[in-house]
């Protein structure tokens, strides 16, 4: 706890606290760790980000770097992307990635899923118009391949065709010739991952962090 | 359903079978006199030619020429049979479990020989059990052990086996000890139990039984996680329970145990478990690396699966590290590079084989034990008894509630205390405690006769009473089921991004968690390890191309087993198609046009016309990998459409023909019964179905991966040709190249389609077929 009073303005940590949930403790480590990224500065930008060496080998990284910016995440129903952001947003960004308590109603289990899967929609819907359209989903699996030295574009364009279709064939079940389906909606991604389990899979355990294993 | 004369004929069978297996059983005990009267013969013969000469025999027994092996498939036999006869009882097989009901079968046999006077043969001998019967049952869970589920939960599943285990222990053991020192006036048998062999006791009856959990966990679908949890426990406990067994017993006869005996046993544990595993890793990779270099003998695949396992368990087993753990490991590790070498017939086989074992040995055991039982040796001696039994549940129950207060503080996912009481009452004892006892040298052990009447208690407790009842407990409590169901494309594709996406946020956190070593381990593995293990092509292979390859060839068998669809499947049959997910780009009618560039135009547009209405019903029709069904429409309407779409087929036909032969379509009309060509736009895998009017349409898939020379330049070939039509081309009608003779085209296609279908590493159903039929007739 001592480390804690040196820290500055406790107050705000707390509304920090409110807002997305983190204790005390992990809201100092994260602020260590976003100081560290932004060099001291205000404000974290995407170069700070392109900086970490081990993201460099992730074959998604630029969507994950692009989902900090992203403003639908900011839980304040923004639409659009910023340039730069400052500690609250880094910390309502990693909020999405809280394990949900142990006590929790069946609706608030439920709106933490729905949390989670709006933010894996939001990462996957890179034009904002509120649907995965097919390009935007071809786009994902060829990112997802994009490590293999041998992509096949092809093989990623049906694989791509193929999951696209069994989405229709889930949410729409039966469809005339000409019509189109345009592209997965909110809800019909929910109900596709329904049996995913989201809620205990998209964590990350922010329990034990200390200051001396965060290294660049 | 089978009707009543089948069921009584099957009844009659079972108990000839079983009387049939006394006699033989029974003359074990008297072989000697006939053998002995043959050998009289032969020396009188030899001893000279002036006896009188018998007449020769024509017909002649001698049993114990082929006595042990044809015991041994009797018994497996009667074990099979009874599997079979279980199931044609509906309402049985409902409400008792099948080992219940195959330990009742074993009695009803042991009392059957018992009654007829012979010896009982030791069938739970422990050689038998555990280098016979054991094996097979532990590496087929081991090769289908679902890894990821596993190994998220491993820290839990280790705490309940290892501490779970010694707590279960020392507390039954010292718990027993303390009971029966009790009543100092009344001397009992009870009171010449010391410490160690109560302690050796405990270590035997508290390991939960990978058999028994196996046998009942199957037949009540529980949620993934419950299941993974107790069937790991069960698996990994061999280790504590091999340690502890061998150090009490050893120094049982002492009498005492020093600290350093106690650090010995630590560090002899540490061996032993990570020796197993060791072991078992070393021929898991020998294993995959063999399969390496099977192209070309893919018949003997599978036997170098089970060889290589078989020896890591007994390699593990000669130097008393952890055979259980050896095979779990063999398998596991092994699995990921064979299953990428080797032919998917072979991975059929396996899987067949290993199930059928696995089953065998199972029933098996459940049957032996019910002999055994009957046999003995018994010594009952009510205190002991219902003191071990009341102190096991106890034991089981402290243990996993105080554990799992201590595990849930690092678990994510927490576990609920329906989680807590079904990981406690699924705690089965089983035949390997039983083996255990039965392996005690009665010098060193006089009351072994009394262990082991306790053992078995125990274990019939476990399984009649546990066993019969967890189903409808698992039903009151409303325990998370099995999810059903099957694995689709999105699941994988979100797999995969969210462990990407989780590495990566962990990489921003600074974190070195879970997910950060995962990933390094996966690009170690694909780097370096793969290279070695996985021949050819197949060792770049992305992990979701594997996946998805893997599911259309499941679609493709699909396919041909339900008769290419003339029977279909209940399943949801859902209407979406490619066109419907594709944005409008060209008119279908593009092929037809370049087609038909030669003809007049009036011919022109009624072709086209035809050729549309025919191609947009087709595209409407055909689904590509769609979970649910992948079938052509015409089957829907059936017959009578069938018949209908025919005769248009045949006017289409005598239409084109017409033309001079300038359109040669050698696939066959669209909404012919024949002919679903379900492609993929330019996927690398085809399917080519033979063109036979009224049977079951033969589809030999190409697979992707280049097992054979041939195929890799045919598979070329037939992408650059594909490459020229538009993308989402449902139907291949395949356009002569402009301005080429009449016959030539289809010559040129046939020929193609000719070697596509030839070129497969495994014979296909029909090589030999005339491919030169026209489709219609």
């Amino acid at each position: 706890m001592g480390a804690l009073q040196s820290s500055p303005g406790q107050h705000e940590y707390g509304d920090l606290a409110e807002k997305t949930g983190f204790s005390f403790r992990q809201i100092g480590v994260l602020h260590t760790r976003f100081k560290q990224l932004s060099h001291n500065e205000e404000t974290l930008q995407r170069d700070h980000f392109n900086e970490i060496p081990d993201l460099a080998c992730n074959p998604i990284r630029a969507q994950i770097v692009g989902a900090f910016f992203d403003r639908r995440n900011f839980r304040e129903n923004g639409e659009g992307t910023v340039q730069e952001i400052g500690f609250e947003e880094f910390l309502v960004v990693m909020s999405h990635f809280r394990p949900p308590s142990l006590h929790m109603t069946q609706e608030q289990r439920e709106s933490v899923r729905r949390e989670k899967l709006r933010f894996l929609f939001n990462m996957h819907d890179t034009d904002n118009d509120g649907t995965i359209t097919l390009e935007e989903y071809r786009h994902l699996v060829e990112e997802l391949l994009s490590l293999s030295e041998t992509l096949e574009k092809n093989t990623a364009k049906s694989i791509a065709d193929a999951a696209m279709l069994e989405v229709a064939s889930i949410s729409m079940g039966h469809m005339e010739p000409d019509e189109f389906y345009e592209g997965i909606t909110f809800e019909h991604f929910l109900k596709l991952l329904n049996g995913f389990e989201i809620e205990s899979r998209m964590n990350i355990r922010f329990l034990r962090m200390d200051t001396t294993t965060l290294c660049k | 359903r089978a009707s009543l004369p089948e069921r009584g004929l099957l009844l009659l069978m079972v108990l000839v079978f079983l009387e049939g297996s006394v006699l033989p059983l029974g003359a074990a005990s008297s072989p000697d006199v006939t053998h002995q009267a043959n050998s009289d013969n032969h020396i009188v013969k030899e001893a000279g030619h002036n006896f009188t000469k018998k007449p020769f025999p024509v017909l002649s027994l001698d049993y114990h020429h082929i006595q042990a092996p044809f015991e041994i498939s009797l018994w497996v036999l009667l074990a099979s049979l009874m599997k079979l006869g279980f199931h044609l009882i509906p309402r049985l097989s409902g409400i008792v479990p099948e080992s219940c009901l195959l330990i009742v079968v074993g009695l009803l046999v042991g009392g059957l020989i018992k009654l007829a006077g012979e010896q009982v043969p030791p069938v739970l001998d422990s050689r038998l059990f555990f280098l016979c019967l054991l094996p097979p049952i532990i590496l087929d869970a081991g090769y289908f052990l679902p890894i990821r589920p596993f190994m998220e939960n491993l820290g839990t599943i280790l705490m309940f086996a290892v501490v779970g285990t010694l707590w279960n222990a020392f507390f039954v053991g010292g718990l027993l000890y303390a009971v029966c020192q009790i009543q100092p006036g009344n001397p009992s048998i009870l009171h010449q139990l010391e410490l160690l062999p109560c302690l050796l006791f405990g270590s035997i009856i508290s390991a939960v039984d990978p058999v028994a959990v196996l046998a009942v966990f199957e037949e009540i679908h529980i949620n993934e996680l419950l299941h993974i949890l107790v069937f790991g426990e069960s698996l990994l406990n061999d280790a504590v329970t091999v340690v502890l067994y061998h150090l009490f017993e050893e120094y049982a006869g002492v009498g005492s145990v020093t600290v350093m005996d106690v650090f010995l046993g630590i560090i002899s544990f540490l061996v032993v478990a990570v020796g197993g595993v060791l072991v078992g890793a070393i021929y898991g990779i020998l294993a995959a690396f063999t399969s390496r270099f099977t192209s070309h003998t893919r018949v003997i695949e599978p036997l170098f699966v089970f060889v290589y396992s078989y020896m890591a368990y007994l390699s593990a087993e000669m130097f008393h590290l952890s055979g259980i753990m050896s095979l779990i490991a063999c398998g596991a590790v092994m699995r990921p590079y064979v299953e990428a070498n080797i032919s998917h017939k072979s991975h059929t086989t396996i899987k067949y084989f290993l199930k059928m074992w696995s089953s065998v040995s199972e029933t098996l055991i459940f049957i032996f034990l019910g002999v055994a039982t009957v046999e003995g040796p018994h010594n009952w001696n009510w205190t002991f008894v219902t003191v071990t039994v009341i102190l096991c549940l106890v034991a089981r129950v402290i243990g996993v509630v105080g554990l799992t207060y201590v595990i849930n503080k690092f678990r994510i996912v927490k576990l609920t205390t329906k989680d807590q009481f079904i990981v406690a009452y699924g705690g089965l004892r089983g035949a390997i405690a039983f083996s255990l006892g039965f392996l005690l040298n009665k010098d060193h052990f006089p009351l072994r006769d009394m262990f082991l009447t306790a053992i078995i208690t125990v274990i019939f407790f476990t399984v009649f009473v546990q066993g019969m009842t967890i189903k409808p407990l698992v039903e009151l409590l409303a325990v998370k089921k099995k999810q059903e169901a099957k694995r689709s494309i999105n699941e994988e594709i979100h797999t995969q991004f969210l462990d990407h996406l989780l590495t990566g946020i962990e990489d921003i956190c600074g974190h070195y968690g879970h997910h950060h070593w995962k990933d390094k381990l996966n690009r170690f593995n694909k780097k370096y390890v793969k290279k070695c293990l996985i021949a050819g092509e197949r060792s770049k292979e992305p992990q979701l191309i594997a996946f998805y390859h893997k599911m259309e060839m499941k679609q493709a068998i699909e396919l041909v087993e339900s008769g290419g669809g003339v029977k279909l499947p209940s399943a949801m049959p859902s209407a979406v198609s490619m066109q419907n997910i594709q944005p409008k780009k060209l008119p279908p009618a593009k092929p037809a046009e370049r087609a038909l560039s030669n003809l007049p135009k009036g011919r022109e547009e009624e072709i086209r016309k035809i050729l549309r209405s025919n191609l947009q019903r087709t595209r409407q029709r055909l689904r590509s990998y769609n979970r649910h069904t992948l079938l052509a429409d015409p089957y829907e309407d059936g017959l009578g459409d069938l018949l209908i779409k025919k005769q248009k087929m045949i006017e289409l036909e005598r239409k084109i023909k017409d033309m001079n032969n300038y359109l040669t379509v050698p696939a066959a009309p669209p909404d012919s019964p024949t002919m679903c060509r379900a492609r993929l736009a330019s996927d690398p895998q085809a399917y080519s179905m033979k063109p036979e009017p009224d049977s079951v349409p033969t589809i030999q898939v190409d697979l992707a991966s280049p097992q054979s020379p041939d195929s890799v330049n045919l598979m070329d070939e037939f992408r650059r040709a594909e490459q020229q039509h538009e993308e989402d081309q449902g139907l291949m009608m395949k356009p002569p190249s402009g301005e080429s003779g009449p016959k030539k085209p289809g010559e040129e296609d046939g020929s193609r389609e000719h070697k596509l279908m030839r070129c497969l590493s495994d014979p296909g159903p029909s090589a030999d077929e005339d491919e030169d039929e026209p489709f219609l007739p």
